[in-house]
Parts: C-alpha cells; structure tokens; sequence
C-alpha cells in the first residue's frame, strides 16, 4: 500500500500529456463512485462525512466545508428552489491550480459539484467558470455531455429519483465576480457587486435562495471522501485539516509548477524540492505563499507547514496554496505595483476605502518606482495598510490587497526609502 | 440587429434563468461573439428583447471587462499583467508589443488586424509569460517568440 | 433595550433600528453618506464607523458601519474613539480625491451635506498630489442639472431613481474608481421624481435646473412652510424667495404625507408665481375691450357697485384657500355659492366627498404600509403623483416582510432585503383605460372602459361579501380576476383600495365604496384612498353649491345677474359653449385671480390675487387633511389674498387678521371646527422672539435695495403668524408646523432634519403640521347598486381622459421646465381600432366628439382596449370635453399639398 502521505487522489488520475481524462477512464479509475455512495445516503450523512473528513475550503477563506453545507436551513424550513456552484473563476494573482484540474480531470469537478448538490438537496448546479479560460471550459462542456448521456447528471441521476441539472456558466471577467457573493450577482445579470453577509449565500443566495458556494479544488475532494472515508481522508495530511492540497510555485524558480501534496507539507519541501529552488544566479528573497492577497513571508519562515493554521501563525494566510516568489533581483516595488494596480482596477467600485484608496496606493508606488517618490508617500502606504481592513471595507478584496503591502512596507523598507532618496528605481 | 441565431441563443438562456434579467449577461456575450464588440445599438436591442431598461443592460455591460465596448481588431491580444508573469519580465513584453505594433494598450493597429488590451492573471503563472490571442493561450514568452506568434493571426 | 454611547447610558425604546439611526435619535452627530432614512442601509460610503465593544471587558473594539449594525442588549458604542474618527477622516478625504473642490461656484455650495461631512470628520489637508479623473456631464432635461465630476459614488441617485421609484433610465455604469451614474445617452430624465435626485444627492451631481436660472444660495432664501398647489395630495414643501421672486422649492418633512419627497409637478412648477402673465394690478374693461389699470381703492368701490343689484352669484375655487373660498360665501350668502364644476365633475366631486366621510381613508404614509393593494381606474402617476410613489413602496412591502421575518433581516437592511426578495411583488392589482407608469407593479394589469372597471370592483366587492350586490353578465374573465383581487385582499393584513375621479366615472367610486364596505365589515384595517384634482377640491366640497349648469340657470331666470369668480378658469371645467353662455347672460363678471386666462378675459373687472407664495392659508388635502399654508413673502399690493378682497367687499364684516377669519370659519360649521388649531396661534413665540422667515446668515440686507433708497426699510410685519419677513427671531427649532427651513449646527444641508424629528423618520418635535378635518362614521357602510355603464353621445368609440403629470396642471405648465415636458396634443388608439381604421402612429386622425372636430396626430398604445381612446387631460391647447364620452376617429383625408392655389 503507498504510504497516504504520498496519495495525490485529485491529481493522480491525470494524464502526462495534459490531455483530459474523459469519462471511461474516469470509470476505469473508480470515479463517480463517491457519487454512488452519495447516492445511497441522506444528505446529513453525505454532510456529516465530510464534515468528519475536515475539508476546509480551498478558494482562499479555508471556511469548513461541512460547517457550511450544515449552515443551509433544511428544505423543510426554506421550501423551494436551492443552488450550489462551483466557484471556477479563478483570477487571484499567482493562482493556476483549477485551471490544471478543470483540464485534466473534469469529471472530477463535475462529480464533486453533484454530490454537493446532493448534501444539500439542491436540484440546480452552476459551473461559474472564468471567461478567458477557454480551454478548460470546453473541456468541461465535453465532459458533462459524456456525463448526462451516462445518466449521472440530468433529471433522474442514475436512476435514483434525484435531479441535478448542471449548468456551465462563463464570466464576462472581473476579479470581484470570484467573491462568491459578486458571483451570484454576475449569474443574475447584474453588477457583480458583493452583498452584504450576513444573511449569507447558503440562506439568501442566487435569487433570494439558499445557495452552496465551493471553490472547484474544495469540490474535486467530495468525490474521494465519499468513496474512501473521512478517516482515509483525513490520514492524507500532515496537519489538523484533511486531505492534499494543490501548491504551486510561480516566479523565477527552476522548476515552475504545481503538485499535489499532503496539506501541511513544509513550505523549504516545496520552494526547494518541487520547485528547484531559486533559478541560476537568483537569491530567494520572499514569497507569498497562497496568491496575491496573502502577506509574504521570508527566509525565516521556510520551515512553515503549509496549512491554514501555522501559515496564520507565520503571519500570513494559507491563501490558494499557490506562491509567488520574488528574488533578489526583482525590485518589491515594482512587485507591488503590480498587484495593486491590479487590486485598484479591479475594484467594483461599491465601497470607499476599495474604490479611493486602492488607486492612491496604486498612484503612489508607481510614483516612487518612477522615481517621483516624495517624504509622505510611505505614510500614506502604511495608512492605507493601517486603516483598509475587513470589516472598514464591504468585502475582503481590499484587505486583501493591503496584506503584501503589509509586509512589504516591514520587510523591504530600505528598498522604499532607497527608491525615494535616490529618487529612481534602483534595480533600473 | 439581433441576429435570429442571435435570439436562439438567447431564448435557449432564457429557458434556464428564473428572471429575464438572467440571460442578460449572456445575451451581450452571444452579440459579442458575432460581432466581436457590442454597440450603444446592440445595447438597446437586446435591452429590449429582454423586456429590460436599456439602463440596466448598459450598466452591466460597462462593467465586465471582457464586454468590449469598442470596436476590435480581427484578433484580440490578452497580454496578462498580473504579478507572476511581471517578475518574469513581462514589462519588457508590453513594450515590446506596443513598439512592434505601433499602438497602445486599448488601441487597434491602422490596419485592423490586432487589438492589444491588458488582462488579469490567465492562470498560467508557471509558465509566464503568458498572453492569449483570440483564444489560444501562448506560454513562455518571448520577445522572438511573440513576432512568430503574430505572424500566425492573419 | 440598553446601550451605552460614550460611556452613557440610554434605553432604547425602538431596538429595530440600525446603530446609525439610534445615535443620530440621540442626538449624537453620525457622519453618513449612503444611507437615507427611507433608502435606508446598503454600507457603501464607510462613512459612518463607530467602535463598538462587546461589553465592558472588550478593551479593544472593532470598527464597524453603523448603518449596518443592529444594537445589541449591553452594547458599548463610542463615536470619538480616535480609531474611528481617523478612519471616518480617511474616508472623507478618500472621497474628496477626486472632488472639483469647486465649491464656490456650485449650486449645492452652503447646503451641501458633503460638506457639512467633511468639517464634521476632520479631514483639512489634502495629501494626494495625482490627478483627479474627470467624466463628461450629460444633458438630462429641463429640471436636473449634471456635474459628474462632483460625485462621490455614494449610490443614492440610483438606490432613489431605479430602486425605491421605478425609474428606468438612470443606471450606474462602468467599475472601480470610474463609476458614472447617469442615463445610458443623455436627456431629459425620465421619471416624475427626477428632481428628488436633487436632495437625495449628497452634493452638487444633480442640482436644480430651475433654480440655476435664478441662482441664491440657501442662506440667502427666505422660506416658509407651505402646501403645494399642484395636485390634491397636500405635500409639505418649503418655496424660497428672493428679490421678489420665487427661486425653488424643496421638499418638507410630513410623516403622513409626503415622507420626505416631491413629485416633479410640485417642485417645479412653482414658476408660474414668477409669470409674465401675472396680475399685478386691478384691472377695469374699457370702452375698447382693453383692460386699464385702476387703483384699489378704486376697484373696490367699482365692485361694490357692480355688486349692488343684490342678484350676485359667487363662484368658489378648487385651488384656492379654505379662507377665500368661505369669504365669497360669506359676501353672497351660502345660497349663491356655486361650484365652477361641470355637472359630471361637480357630481364626483359631491360622490368623493360622502365618501371620504364614510370609510377609514389612507394617508400616503398608511398607502405606502398596506400589504394588498387594489388600484381601481385611475391614473395615479399622473393625478396624484406621490400616491403613486407610495404605492410602488407597498407592492414591495408584503415580500419584504415575510422573507425579513424568514430569514431574520432587521428592516433598515435594504442590502440584504433587496437581495431576498429579487424582483418579487406583494399582491397588487391594477385596473385602468390604458397603460400606467405602476404596470409594472401588477402581474397583469386589467384594461376596460371605466364603466367595465367598474363592473370589476363591484364584482370584487360581491366577491368579498356576498351581501354587495352581484354584478349581472360579468364576462367569465372579469368574474375570475374578481374573484382572485376578493381573495387577496380578504387575507391581507391591510388592505388598501385607491381611486379617483379622473376617469370621470361615478359608478367607479361607488365601485370603489363597494370593496371598502365589504374590507371593513371584516378588517378595521382596510383603508380606502381617493384622489382629489386639485389642491382644495375637498375644501371646496365642504362648502355645498350648485355646478355651472345651475349657474346658468340662475342667470338666465332673472334671479342673478352677476358674477364673482374666484381663482378660476371655467373653461378648464366645462363645455366652453356653456361658458360662454354664463359670461352672456351675466351683466357683470368680477374675477380675482392671480393669472391672466380665459376667464380673466372675459371678465369687467379683475381683482389680482396673491398666490400661494404670497398668502397664508388653508388647503384640505384629498384624504380630508386640513394643512396651513404660510406666505414665503409679502404680497406687493394692490396684489392680496383674495378673502382680503372679497372681505373688504362684503358690508358688516371685518376680519383684519388671518385668525378673525379662521375664527369666523370655525363657528360657521362642524367640519371646520379645528381650523383654529392646525399650527400655533399668530400670537405664538419662541422664548419671547417670532420665528424668521430668513436664515441668520441672510446676507446682503442692507444693500438689497439701496438702488432705490440707501435707508434700509424695515421688515414687512406679518401680523397673521407667528412667523418674521426677517432674520430676526428665535434660533430655536420651532414647533412642526411653523419649521421654516431644516438647519442646525453642523447641519446646513437638509439632512438637517433629523434635528427637528422626534426621532429619525418620526414624527416632528412640536407636532405633525395639519389634521384630519374629516373623520370617517362610525355607522357601518351600505352598498351602492351597480349602474350599466352609461352611453353618451353618438359614435363607435369611447374616450377617456389621459392625465399628465406634465400639462394637465394648470398652474404649474406655466414653468418653462414642464411646459417643455408637456405633451402636444394628441389621441391615443388601441392597435385593433388603429388596424381598423388603416392608423398608424404619428399620423394625423380627426376626432369628432361632443359636437367638435380636431385634427391631432394618433398615437398607438398596446394598452387602451378595442373600442375605446383616449385624449389627453385639460392640456392647455385642447378644449375641455366631458370625459367619457363617445365619438369618432377616422382617417384625416390627406393634406393638400402645399404650394398649390
Ligand atoms: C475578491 C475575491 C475574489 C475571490 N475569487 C475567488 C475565486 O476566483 N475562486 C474561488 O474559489 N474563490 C474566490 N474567492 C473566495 C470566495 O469568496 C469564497 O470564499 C469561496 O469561493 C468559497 O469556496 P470554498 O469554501 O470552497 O473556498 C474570492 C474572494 C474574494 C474576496
Ligand atoms: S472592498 Fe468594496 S469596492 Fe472593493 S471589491 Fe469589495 S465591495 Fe467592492
Ligand atoms: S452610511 Fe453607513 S456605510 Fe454609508
């Protein structure tokens, strides 16, 4: 029996060519079985193995998946009509890891998504997938054809009585629509615009109803839950939390990727082992560990177990698992213009601090990367950092954005200073 | 105009939304994929084809970025400018685009042939730099490598 | 519920409000821009943070919206928490980065609630050094002016204009720092509650067009508390004055009524006050049939004279005062007051009336709270504007407050309500002529001649009590939707049935009377809701007399020879053929009125009365609410209150001041008895001091009319209110009814009012302004028998009255903004009779009704059914018809064309 800690249930079934697992070889491979099983429990039960399996969400927030299923008010006390989607609009800085298993397994998501709607009785699923992925998005089309014609999606699911229509959804683009709640505007037709939580979506969501929100990798884990058991699930990690999880690096290590491996492999394994380590003639400055709205984290910190837990205690955020590595010979200014730039514009325009204050930071490291850096400038970085924190803002995009800048203002405060003292970037 | 294929589809989206105002989104995005870019016009019909304010449809359709409101080239160039392909160098991509085709982010070359506009991450990030044309994704970027890539969107 | 604010206690005795809401109640001063007291919270601006602690342990809070944050039982609440106030500093100066700062040349500039915002948290220094991005304005119409450039994406202009009144053409476009809110293209703004996004806007985006013509600051207006004249509702506005004419008018807080809105027709079409065709002067006919001027003294002894045959006839007003119209009944006896009505419109009058005093009738605040709604044949968007802007806030109600009690949404969480409810309505059912601006409130509305309308509500009342008489041959359709508006309307909570007069149906109303009676023999909570044409329409049908045709008679019989007409153009009532005859047979005709009409010309001598701006009055509003009106300024004589004239007319009589009459009124007969008592007496003061008219900051006094003489004359005395022509006076908030203007310390823009509110969105401090005169019996309600429609005139088609909210006014057309905005004349034929007869829209048809032919151009509307048409409302280019009635509409022979001999 391989050792748990080297099972890569999500990834394993991936063929070398990137070409996708269609659906024989998904079969061949022991898939839809979690959907059998699934099939043959009440939803409290599908509930309450993955709740035992301690799946946290992996879109970034690592909310306890089963927590949040047991959160929707049963049908008796909400009649009606009830959602769940898979949120595939992956658009975090850095983040690549739906893509790879949109593309190579989407049987996977689409098994996921369909015992999601059965643990919470929802009769209709959205694949909410992002515009510019086209690929993975043909893909999954293919896929839930092959799905519906073998009975496994539609109005009867295999046989069972249970109806669960799926539908793919792509985005018209925005960053703001991955914010679950944005999402649901988006599938409305409306200004992906966040709303107010609480009511949260799983009890006022897509038109009004309860509504199931998961990230496409929290959704490609109900499938091996259910066929193999919290237990199993749960031995995967190394850590509190159950199961692998995707981690990627990106940056200019030798070897750029993703793997999947146990949730709580140490950050040095994965920096160093998977990713190569630095590429020629580069140093390893930092990293954010988990997309762009995540604090970086330095030398220091290497030995960190890549889990929710002990990446907070590091003083970041687990994020989406997918880092982002600066080097010694990158200017973090630079770096960080980027992102906020990018934050700034993709702003939805619905609260202050987001809309104003985004822009301004964004216009004034560009100003001390151009060289036009003034005495102020970093005390109004550090009181944007200060001031834009959740709940000051509507949603979390812009105290997310403050999280590199955070670290960047305590960490490479010389490179700032440097930039408006000499009055140029010096890595120019 | 709104096409009859045009209002296939959108009846064929209208079937699975609970509110005509659902289709909405995909109504500007079958427009968009006929014509390349949605007019003022293509606003106001489909506003109407759904039975929508023209205010609602045009405040959702200058919202999402991949709605173009202007006119295109033959080929759209998605160059990402998120923070993976940045510390690969992709800067020195832009201008080098910009240079090669002799216009800005935005903007269209003379002879209609491309359109250069920024996207956000494409979730390629180890294998940036990335950009898309039309809808093929382009990896590992290069300076040479985007002058034979161009030369293959006639 | 206890709560501590700064380490004070308070008990609150309203725990469903929002934090925000309870420290602005307590007198706490909250900066907010996003939230309104109706629009309520959505969390937008993060303007408005508090620290909260969780208790006394928490040491170290949280910031958090206030707006967004129900209280809780312990609750530690600090407003100067340093964090907070630094934070509530960022995001004033966050908004202001991108502001003009064009303060002195804007038009919100001294009553700005950004600015007053902006002093109030803080924030002095800007530290940003980059470029403000900058949007193009846009042209939307006569009433509202555009500076994008000024916004600070609070959202309010479209939370009011698309969310809370339906609006469909402002929209909020495009993402992050560049929102724009606006039209998709520019021009004229669609809605009849544009102008609101004057006061709704926290700064200088949208500000008055009207005004801007005529620029003044706020603290340079002097301003009262008034009643607007447009329409029947009564709303509550505040006109301000300077240099001798009226600059603008805002809305005034009355819970029950208005709310803290105005329709576009009560703002805006105050302009006819400051009119070319005003009268100014007494006016006397000569020999030539040209009007010369003659003093007042002289006009007086001339219109004693005309009056001394004894055989005087007095004709009321529909839009003037209470106090006028019982003057010219007190000079010609109650037995020669007369209605300047036509007979249909005099018997609906005379129907609406028994009415009103029979069933338990909805204020606007009551119409906007009902949960089951049945709008029974009138036009409310046009007749009765806000009616119709509280009705879209009760077909929203009844989802909102299931899914509120479902899923545990405090109220004031509109973010969260709007979300849970989606497009959902409450039951709301919708019967007319022709096509509203609330279609789309009602699943499907229901279109018949007003005869057949009312064939519906009789049968919804037969459905409702078998008791009410059954209606005989109903169409299966009709009977089913009847029985489906009786179902729904049994198990609302408050039931509420609207109708009205504009149809010109009299079986209508009794339809109407029908399903009250049937509601309240089981529900008290069953309102009923009537509109009135004009804005004394009720006052006048308090005083009984006869219509026009008895008039006639009277003349032509011998027993009168003369005529007084008060404030009114009788043309606009009635069959100009029957008004010509009536000024024949008179041998004399006095009019008094304030503008130059019809009427006035015909008229041997014209007596100039003071308008609304000038006079101090009382106007009974449609659901019998008596409400005060106070002069913005003193009339320039000879120019006076028109009771003045007719006072100084009558022998035995003198009542120098407002009150004399008021006394004389309340003593003349049981409906009038509390018109004593609607604001303060005249001898009211405010620690000793009267109340100013003019703000403290009222500048330019002494200069004002130094071209004329460099001696600054002393203030107009006003010996009829409690109120000042100054700015001297008591700073103190007066009580309700006498409150000038909002402003308080920190407080300059209207926003203020919160400060004169017991609490907010509460009643007023002091006390509401106004009172119900018309109190519904106690004696239960019979049934009125249903009556076949009735069929005059000859034709194939009948016509009915299509009312504009623009044009079918007739004082306020006199505005440039709404002249431009009223419709050409015109009819409207449904697409099966427009098929028929080979119409298509826009061409030119000739209609031949009631003896006349016109040639108008044909508009084709979905909405009007086969057999029927509809010509638009008392529009100042069309004769007056009694509507409904039958005639013709055929194909206008092609024109000749032109050029030839
Ligand atoms: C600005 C913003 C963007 C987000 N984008 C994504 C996204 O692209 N994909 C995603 O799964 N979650 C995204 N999230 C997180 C979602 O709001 C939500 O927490 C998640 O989809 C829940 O799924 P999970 O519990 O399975 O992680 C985003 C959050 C924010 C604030
Ligand atoms: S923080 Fe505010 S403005 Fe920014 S995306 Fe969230 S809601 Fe929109
Ligand atoms: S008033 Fe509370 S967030 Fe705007």
């Amino acid at each position: 029996m391989t050792p748990a800690a080297l099972e890569k249930p999500l990834t394993g079934r991936m063929r070398a060519d990137g070409s996708p697992v269609l659906l024989r070889a998904y079969e061949a491979a022991g898939g839809y079985q979690g959907l059998r099983k699934a099939l043959g429990l009440s939803p409290k039960d599908i509930q309450g193995e993955i709740h035992r399996a301690k799946l946290r969400g992996r879109g970034g927030g690592g909310f306890d998946t089963g927590v949040k299923m047991g959160l929707m008010p049963p049908p008796a006390d909400l009649p009606g009509e009830r959602y769940v989607v898979a949120n595939a609009d992956e658009m975090e800085p850095g983040t690549m890891k739906d893509r790879w298993l949109m593309e190579g397994d989407p049987h996977q998501l689409i098994e996921g998504l369909l015992i999601a709607a059965l643990a919470v009785e929802a009769q209709t699923a959205f694949l909410f997938i992002r515009g510019e992925y086209g690929e993975p998005m043909a893909r999954l089309q293919q896929a839930l054809g092959e799905a519906a014609a073998a009975g496994y999606v539609g109005a009867n699911v295999l046989g069972s009585g249970r109806r669960v229509e799926v539908y793919v959804h792509p985005s018209a683009g925005r960053y703001i629509c991955g914010e679950e709640t944005g999402l649901l505007g988006a599938l409305e037709g409306r200004r992906a615009v966040p709303r107010a939580k609480p009511p949260f979506p799983v009890v006022s969501g897509l038109w009004g109803r309860p509504t199931l929100i998961d990230n496409v990798e929290t959704l490609c884990n109900l499938p091996h839950i259910l066929a193999r058991g919290a237990a199993w699930y749960l031995g995967l990690s190394l850590g509190p939390d159950g199961g692998t999880k995707l981690f990627g690096v990106s940056g200019r290590v030798k070897r750029p990727g993703l793997w999947e491996l146990p949730m709580g492999t140490p950050l040095r394994e994965i920096l160093f082992d998977h990713a190569g380590g630095m590429a020629d003639g580069l140093n390893f400055r930092a990293l954010l560990p988990g997309g762009a709205s995540t604090n970086f984290l330095l030398d220091a910190h290497l030995d960190v177990a890549m889990d929710f837990a002990s990446v907070e205690k590091a003083g970041s955020r687990l994020g989406t698992g997918t880092m982002i590595v600066l080097d010694d010979r990158t200017c973090p200014v630079g770096m960080l213009l980027s992102m906020e730039r990018f934050f700034a514009r993709e702003s939805c325009g619905w609260c202050t601090p987001c809309r104003e204050g985004l822009p301004w930071v964004a216009n004034t490291l560009e100003a001390i990367e151009d060289g036009r850096g003034e005495e102020g400038d970093l005390q109004v970085l550090a009181d944007h950092v200060r001031l834009i924190k959740m709940s000051a803002t509507f949603c979390a995009l812009a105290p997310g954005a403050m999280e590199p800048l955070r670290g960047a203002m305590q960490y490479f405060r010389d490179d700032f200073e440097r930039h408006v003292r000499e009055k140029r970037c010096p890595w120019k | 105009m709104l096409t009859d294929h045009d209002k296939q589809e959108i009846q064929a989206e209208l079937a699975r939304t609970p509110s005509r105002r659902g289709a909405l989104i995909e109504a500007l995005r079958v427009v968009q994929r006929r014509a390349g870019w949605v007019s003022n016009a293509d606003v106001v019909e489909v506003a109407a084809f759904l039975g929508l304010p023209v205010s609602q449809a045009e405040d959702v359709a200058t919202f999402y970025s991949m709605i173009f409101r202007q006119e295109v080239g033959r080929h759209v160039i998605l160059l990402c400018d998120s923070v993976s392909c940045w510390v690969n160098r992709a800067d020195a991509l832009l201008t080098h685009l910009r240079s090669r085709l002799g216009i800005r982010l935005g903007q269209t070359t003379a002879d209609g042939r491309f359109t250069l506009l920024p996207a956000a991450c494409l979730g390629a990030c180890d294998r940036g730099p990335v950009m898309k044309v039309d809808e093929d994704l382009h990896t590992h970027l290069t300076a040479e490598k985007i002058d034979r890539i161009l030369e293959s969107y006639p | 519920m206890k709560i501590y604010i700064e380490n004070r206690r308070f008990d609150l005795t309203d725990p469903s409000v929002n934090l925000l809401e309870a420290c602005l109640s307590l007198g706490f001063d909250v900066p907010y821009f996003c939230w309104h007291p109706v629009l309520r919270s959505v969390g937008a601006c993060r303007q408005c943070a508090v620290k909260v602690f969780k208790d006394e342990a928490d040491t170290r809070g949280r910031i958090v919206m206030s707006c967004m944050t129900a209280p809780a039982e312990g609750m530690r609440v600090s407003v100067n928490d340093d964090e907070a106030r630094e934070f509530r500093a960022k995001v004033i100066e966050w908004l202001m980065l991108n502001h003009p700062h064009d303060c002195p040349i804007c038009d919100e500039g001294g009553e700005c609630h950004l600015q007053d915002v902006t002093v109030m948290a803080g924030h002095v220094r800007r530290q940003s050094r980059f470029p403000k991005r900058t949007h193009r304005n846009q042209d939307l119409g006569p009433l509202v002016n555009h500076e994008m450039n000024r916004c600070i994406q609070c959202y309010r202009c479209v939370r009011f204009y698309a969310d809370y009144a339906g609006g469909r053409d402002v929209g909020v476009q495009g993402c992050h720092d560049g929102v724009y809110f606006g039209r998709p293209s520019p021009g004229p703004l669609e809605s009849e509650f544009s102008g609101n996004l004057v006061e709704v806007c926290p700064t200088g985006v949208f500000t008055d067009k009207s005004l801007k013509r005529h620029y003044t600051r706020k603290w340079d207006l002097q301003t009262a508390p008034s009643v607007c004249v447009h329409c029947g509702l009564g709303c509550n506005t505040f006109p301000g004055q300077r240099y001798g004419t009226l600059r603008r008018v805002r809305t005034r807080y009355h819970r029950e009524v208005n709310g803290y809105f105005l329709c576009d027709r009560g703002r805006y079409g105050y302009e006819f006050v400051n009119s070319p065709r005003r009268i100014l002067q007494a006016l006397l006919r000569q020999g030539d049939n040209a009007l010369a001027q003659v003093s007042a003294e002289e006009a007086i002894r001339l219109a004693k004279s005309l009056l001394s045959s004894g055989k005087c006839i007095g004709l009321g007003s529909p839009r003037a005062t209470l106090e006028s119209n019982f003057a010219l009944r007190t000079l010609v006896s109650p037995s020669r007051f007369f209605h300047p009505l036509a007979v249909s419109q005099h018997l609906l009058s005379g129907s609406s009336l028994s009415l009103l005093r029979r069933f338990p009738l909805a204020s606007l605040r009551d119409v906007s709270q009902s949960t089951a709604v049945f709008l029974l044949g009138e036009d409310v968007s046009n007749t009765a504007p806000l009616l119709a802007l509280a009705l879209r806030q009760a077909a929203v109600r009844a989802p909102r407050l299931a899914k509120a009690a479902l899923l545990k949404i405090p109220a004031w969480h509109e973010a969260a309500l709007r979300t849970a409810v989606q497009e959902e309505k409450g039951p709301f059912f919708l019967a007319a002529t022709g096509p509203t601006r609330l279609d789309d409130l009602a699943a499907a509305p229901y279109r018949a001649a007003p005869g057949d309308l009312a064939a519906l509500g009789f049968a919804v009342a037969h459905a409702l009590d078998p008791a009410a008489p059954a209606v005989p041959n109903l169409p299966p359709a009709a009977a089913e939707l009847a029985e489906r508006i009786a179902a729904s309307l049994k198990s609302a909570a408050a039931p509420l049935i609207v109708s009205g007069p504009s149809c010109g149906s009299e079986a209508l109303l009794h339809a109407a009377a029908n399903v009250a009676a049937a509601l309240g023999k089981t529900n008290p909570q069953a309102r009923l809701c009537l509109t009135a044409p004009e804005c004394n329409s009720v006052g006048l049908a308090l005083l009984p007399g006869g219509n026009l045709a008895d008039v006639l008679r009277a003349l032509r019989d011998g027993s009168a020879d003369t005529l007084i007409v008060l404030e009114s153009d009788l043309y606009r009532h009635a069959d100009a053929a029957l008004v010509d005859e009536i000024f024949t047979a008179a041998k004399h005709v006095i009019v008094i009125d304030s503008l130059a009409n019809a009427t006035t010309a015909r008229a041997e001598l014209v007596l100039p009365a003071a308008t609304f701006a000038e006079s101090s009055g009382t106007l009974v509003n449609n659901e019998g609410r008596a409400q005060r009106s106070y002069a913005v300024c003193p009339p320039k004589a000879p120019v006076q209150e028109s009771w003045r004239w007719l006072t100084a007319l009558t022998p035995n009589v003198s009542w120098p001041r407002w009150e004399d009459i008021l006394a004389a009124m309340a003593v003349s007969s049981g409906d009038f008895r509390d018109v004593t008592t609607l604001g303060p007496a005249a001898d009211f003061r405010l620690v000793g001091q009267k109340i100013p008219r003019q703000p403290h900051r009222y500048s330019g006094r002494t200069a004002m009319t130094a071209h004329i003489d460099v001696r600054e004359p002393a203030p107009a005395a006003d010996l009829d209110t409690p109120l000042a022509f100054s700015m001297e006076g008591s700073p103190l908030n007066p009580p309700g009814p006498l409150i000038p203007r909002y402003w308080s310390p920190r407080w300059n823009s209207d926003q203020g009012v919160h400060k004169f509110q017991i609490e907010v969105a509460g009643p007023l401090q002091g006390g509401d302004p106004g009172k119900r005169i018309i109190e519904p019996s106690s004696e239960p309600a019979g049934y009125f028998a249903p009556t076949p429609p009735a069929s005059e005139g000859d034709g194939e088609i009948l016509f009915t009255p299509a009312w504009h909210v623009f044009g079918s006014e007739e004082l306020s057309v006199h505005s440039p903004g709404i002249a431009e905005l009223a419709p050409r004349p015109y009819v409207a034929l449904g697409p099966v009779d427009a098929g028929r007869l080979g119409v298509r829209d826009g061409a030119p048809v000739t209609v031949t009704l009631a003896g006349r032919t016109l040639a108008l151009p044909a508009r084709i509307l979905e909405a009007i059914p086969p057999g029927a048409a509809a010509l638009p409302a008392a529009l100042a280019d069309l004769p007056f018809f009694s509507l409904p009635a039958r005639g013709s509409v055929s194909l206008a022979a092609p024109a000749a064309p032109e050029g030839r001999p």
